[in-house]
């Protein structure tokens, strides 16, 4: 994944994305996942571009994109963590698991690890309610999740 | 007066014949079926509390006021999205509707300023109403919770929900912090303007309302239309007009004066101050729709350049004089008279506004042909839709569209020829783009890329793309498709055109000469392209023709309209709604000062001056002798006056000298002149070679008709007193008086009533049918009493079709190596016609000067750059103005337009014109394209010599 990818580049990458789904029907998402894929997140530069191969305005797919949260402006960190803020895990100490790993990383909801390698991001039911209190990390889902248990996990993740 | 209220009925209504009936609070209510639960009570005068749902758009059903009891139903569905059915049962006030609907506005209410006393919708507010309606009296969430109202919470931290009011678009105002999500703006911008420039961003409690992607308004999508404006039931989107002034107290419904569309508003006052012009849903041509000029536009009527005083001057180069009314009008009486008497009678004569009423036409025709005893009068319709006149006129017998707009809701294929209707004529756009949505196909022919062919949702099935000047060949070649592919309807043909004429004419395109194959290296339209177009547009269903100045300001103007008109005819598509021919007439009343008399061959109602049946009936009317000889048109009055045989013109709301071709010659003519009186609101160009200015007055100071481009007649009503002290058609009057014409008109309904007595097609037309009717369309006498709004139903007017040969012969305007490139121009969405008013109103935002658009290719091989300034020169001239490159135009062709005097395209333009008409030729110049530093030595000297033209002398 680059940092910084040159805007006439990103048009032309999301170009060929968006050309290889014109066919599919209700191509958008499909689409706005693989420039994700791509760049790691949904530049605005890449909206324009998908906009103008859908013939739709840049308000509708901005509407589109900013309705998911997991489509992202800005690229992640290396790892992402997210972890569960909805009532069954609150119930069970949820709250405190999640504030104490926010202090151990440093960084607020949303925001990233300054030297790139982790995002933290809430969540609202993991579908885990059984397993209280659950996350997910990079994909994978953790339950019955304690102090110990969730910093095991992010402080074995490689760099 | 008042102001008048009109009914939101919810849910738009229902075109259903089926009738059904049900029970809503036990009233019996019978509604055509499909018809929401929440519009049928309302027909019943009950209202359900609402927030998001307004009979402009579709239901929705997300703010959850509008819930109702059914029997026999679970639950409280929502009325709005609830089709009502035949026995249905409702209740729309009971204890648990009325909990819950509290309830739902105390949500509301906890996330909503409760700054009502300073906020500008109050008065005008329907949260406001709801919170009455449903008797909310407590919040029991309080205001503290997270919200989106306050700039930082109670701790003096940043609340991060907040948004500042965006205030980028000049006519309205966005305030985040007061919407409460109810997407109807959303929505009809969607639905009603179809231009998608909103958006809900976000989701759940963060769901904000975006233009573009988070933009400002004025940088994101949004064409300022006021349809979201118009939408809003809170302050959220809201006129800066009404923040400044306060609520309307009264107003009137009267007819925007740009466009040919016409669209009816209602001029909201606040006593003599226009506080807005909202777009009325009962308005026939529009439905409650508008564009940014007629919603927005209108600043010019009180622009400080209106000069408000007549003024004389001996000669163009004194400054001008302020007189009496008195002064000037004898002063331009006793000059006219001298030069009559010195030069004979056919020395003076009179060009009318297509901008004015149909009443003041009338009277501006009737001071030549009555009074000066001539038939010296012309109308900027010369340069427009003169060739539409002839066209169809020859084809079908009548000279105007044969179509209303609501027609165009029926039509499966649209064929859009050199016309750019989002920018000319944007409400009927909208109601095209909304059936294109719907699934009609779109084939343009222009040279053009115009926004029709690709806007969001809309994209065209075939885009003609051919060089300016071709039309005829690309008309003919669809036809000849037609004729040889069997594509024609000869059921239609053999009963409703003569059968001879025809196989002529099928003769004559069926050559080889004419196939798409054979014109595809003059037209550079692919023939493939263009043989799947004519197939799509014979075979598709209901096929409409919309056309524009692209097709008739060309030397074969008139030819194209028999073209078209011969297309509609072998297709069969006339005569019922959904199909025709129908040209998009440029200004709001082209078709009335036409149809008033305008032209110098023709009486009121297009009967020509040699007819002595229709000289009689006026010469007993005004009580004079008529001459039987044709006069002059606008280019050969401009001759004659360089010549020295015409020698006085009053002009009444035209300014010739930027809106005619070949700018140098019209000067020429004009300084030729003893005696030019403009009639206008500004000192326009023309008014620098005048000698006497009487002020006019603006639509909303005068009480007339405007006739639209589907010849529906609307009222024109007076909001205020005209600030020049008359309106026009008294200063036409005043000036006729002056030279001892004795009329004696005191409201323009009286001038309606003489024209009513002396024109068959308006017979029956008179101020009290529009009253009671709101408008017709013309004919309207006994055989259709309250007006036509389909033509040539049962057989065309001149009795069968006449298909006529269309030979195409290239304009004398060539390309060669000293001007390689052609020129065409058209207009833009802000700007309106010379620009005399929209320049004067905060429209500039949106373009503030003309530019030349023109292909990257042809810009590199010039050295030039996007914003450079280059020369534009052709044969008759040159100017200087900034380049903007596109693909938009196709190599070898440029584009611009011409809203600004200082840019001066008609000094480019040539006095080529159409055969038939003399309707000058605009689309097509040669030209050549070089960097330049600057305005050309022509633009400083006029620029300076129009500075000099201007000077009023100090009062004394």
């Amino acid at each position: 994944m680059e940092l910084q990818v040159p805007e006439a580049d990103v048009a032309n990458r999301t170009a060929a994305i968006a050309d290889g789904h014109l066919n599919v029907e209700g191509p958008l998402l499909p689409i706005l996942h693989d420039v994700q894929k791509e760049f790691g997140c949904v530049p605005e530069a890449a909206l324009r571009v998908i906009a103008d191969k859908l013939n739709l305005s840049r308000a509708e797919v901005h509407g589109v994109m900013s309705f998911y949260h997991d489509f992202r402006q800005e690229p992640a960190g290396r790892h992402v963590l997210k972890i569960c803020r909805a009532e069954a895990c609150q119930s069970v100490g949820g709250e405190v698991l999640a504030e104490g790993v926010r202090k151990a990383l440093g960084i607020g909801w949303h925001e990233t690890t300054p030297d790139g390698r982790i995002t933290l991001e809430p969540v609202y039911c993991l579908g885990l309610c059984s397993c209280a209190p659950a996350a997910m990390f990079d994909g994978e889902l953790h339950g019955r999740l304690d102090d110990a248990a969730l910093s095991g996990i992010v402080m074995e993740a490689g760099r | 007066m008042s102001l008048i209220k009109e009914t939101d009925y919810g849910t738009p209504a229902s075109a259903s014949e089926n009738k059904i009936t049900l029970s809503i609070d036990g009233f019996e209510v019978t509604v055509p079926e499909g018809t929401s639960v929440m519009r049928a009570a309302m027909e019943t005068g009950i209202q359900i509390p609402k927030l998001c749902a307004t009979d402009m758009v579709d239901a929705f059903g997300s703010c959850r006021l509008c819930l109702v009891e059914i029997e026999g139903r679970r639950g409280t569905p929502s009325s709005c999205t609830t089709p009502a059915e035949d026995g249905m049962v409702v209740q729309t006030q009971t204890g648990r509707l009325k909990d819950i609907r509290r309830g739902v506005m105390e949500l509301y209410i906890s996330d909503h300023p409760l700054d009502c006393l300073t906020c500008a919708a109050n008065g005008d507010c329907e949260l406001q109403d709801m919170a009455g309606a449903v008797g909310l009296r407590d919040v029991r969430y309080g205001y503290d919770g997270g919200n989106h109202v306050k700039q930082r919470d109670g701790g003096g931290e940043v609340n991060a929900r907040f948004m500042s009011k965006d205030e980028s678009n000049p006519y309205f105002t966005y305030d985040p912090s007061k919407c409460i999500v109810c997407s109807r703006c959303v929505r009809a911008c969607e639905e009603v303007q179809g231009t998608f420039a909103l958006t809900i961003e976000g989701r759940g409690f963060g769901s904000r309302v975006s233009a573009g992607m988070h933009e400002s308004f004025l940088n994101s999508e949004c064409v300022s239309c006021g349809a979201c404006v118009q939408a809003c039931p809170t302050a959220t989107l809201q006129e800066k007009s009404v923040i400044d002034i306060g609520q309307p107290e009264h107003s009137l419904v009267t007819t925007c004066a740009y466009c040919g569309v016409g669209c009816s508003f209602k001029a909201e006052m606040r006593g003599q101050e226009l506080v807005r012009m909202v777009p009325y849903k009962d308005g026939k041509a529009n439905h409650g729709h508008s564009c940014v000029k007629g919603r927005f536009a209108y600043g010019y009527a009180s622009h400080k350049d209106r000069i408000l005083n007549p003024m004389i001057r001996d000669k163009i180069t004194d400054p001008w004089k302020e007189v009496s009314w008195e002064e000037a009008l004898s002063f331009a009486a006793n000059r006219l008279r001298a030069i009559q008497y010195e030069h004979g009678k056919e020395s003076i004569g009179v060009i009318t506004s297509s901008r004015c009423t149909n009443e003041e036409t009338y009277l501006v025709q009737k001071l030549t042909r009555a009074v000066f005893l001539n038939n010296n009068t012309d109308t900027c319709a010369r340069v427009c839709h003169s060739p539409t006149g002839y066209g169809l006129g020859q084809t079908f017998g009548t000279s105007a569209g044969t179509q209303d707009f609501d027609s165009v809701e029926q039509a499966d294929v649209v064929l859009v020829i050199g016309a750019n209707p989002t920018d000319g004529h944007p409400v009927f756009a909208s109601r095209l783009k909304k059936r294109l949505r719907q699934g009609a196909k779109l084939i343009v022919v222009d040279p053009r890329r115009i926004d029709l062919v690709r806007t969001p949702h809309v994209s065209a099935a075939h885009h003609l793309a051919l060089r300016p000047g071709t039309n005829v060949a690309v008309v003919t070649a669809l036809a000849h498709v037609i004729v040889t592919e069997g594509l024609f309807d000869e059921d239609f043909i053999r009963t409703r055109c003569d059968w001879d004429e025809f196989q002529e004419y099928a003769e004559f395109v069926a050559d080889s000469a004419h196939a798409p194959e054979t014109v595809e290296a003059l037209t550079g339209v692919p023939a493939a392209e263009l043989r799947a177009a004519a197939r799509l547009y014979a075979r598709g269903g209901n096929g409409a023709i919309y056309y524009g100045l692209g097709v008739t300001e060309h030397s074969q103007g008139s030819t194209t309209v028999i073209g078209i008109a011969n297309l509609a005819m072998l297709t069969g598509n006339i005569g019922r709604p959904g199909v025709g021919v129908n040209p998009l007439r440029g200004q709001n009343n082209v078709q009335g000062s036409c149809d008033m008399g305008s032209f110098p061959h023709e009486l009121p109602g297009y009967r020509h001056v040699n007819n002595a049946d229709v000289r009689d009936v006026f010469e007993k009317a005004w009580g004079v002798s008529i001459s039987d000889e044709p006069g002059l048109r606008i280019p050969n009055m401009l001759d004659a006056a360089v010549e020295g045989t015409f020698r006085g013109l009053y002009c009444q709301g035209e300014d010739i000298l930027q809106s005619d071709p070949d700018t140098k010659h019209v000067s020429a003519g004009l300084a030729a002149m003893d005696c030019v009186i403009v009639h206008d609101l500004f000192l326009n160009e023309t008014a620098n070679y005048a000698h006497v200015f009487l002020p006019g007055s603006t639509f909303l100071e005068k009480d007339g008709t405007f006739t639209n481009a589907e010849r529906r007649i609307n009222r024109v009503r007076k909001v205020m007193a005209p600030k020049n002290g008359y309106a026009d058609w008294e200063v036409t009057q005043l000036l006729a008086n002056a030279m001892g014409a004795g009329w004696s008109y005191t409201h323009p309904s009286q001038i309606m009533d003489e024209i009513a007595a002396t024109t068959p097609s308006f017979a029956n037309v008179s101020y009290r049918l529009l009253d009671e009717k709101g408008s017709v369309q013309w004919p309207c006498n006994d055989s259709t009493p309250v007006g036509s709004p389909v033509m040539h139903v049962d057989g065309f007017v001149r009795g069968k079709g006449r298909f006529i040969r269309t030979d195409y012969i290239a304009t004398d305007e060539k390309t060669g190596p000293r001007f390689p490139l052609l020129l065409t121009t058209g207009r833009i969405l802000s700007q309106y016609n010379v620009g005399a008013q929209t320049r004067r109103t905060e429209n500039v935002v949106w373009h503030d000067e003309d530019v030349l658009e023109i292909h990257p290719h042809d810009a590199e091989t010039r050295g030039v750059k996007e914003g450079d300034w280059v020369k534009l020169a052709s044969r008759s001239g040159e100017t200087s103005l900034k380049a903007s490159l596109t693909d938009r135009v196709s190599p070898g062709v440029v584009y611009t337009t011409f809203h600004h005097p200082s840019t001066q395209a008609n000094v480019i333009t040539t006095d080529y014109s159409d055969w038939a008409t003399n309707c000058p030729e605009y689309k097509v110049t040669a030209v050549q394209v070089s960097p330049s530093n600057g305005p050309t030595d022509w633009q400083e000297q006029y620029e300076e010599f129009s500075v000099r033209a201007r000077r009023i002398e100090a009062a004394e």
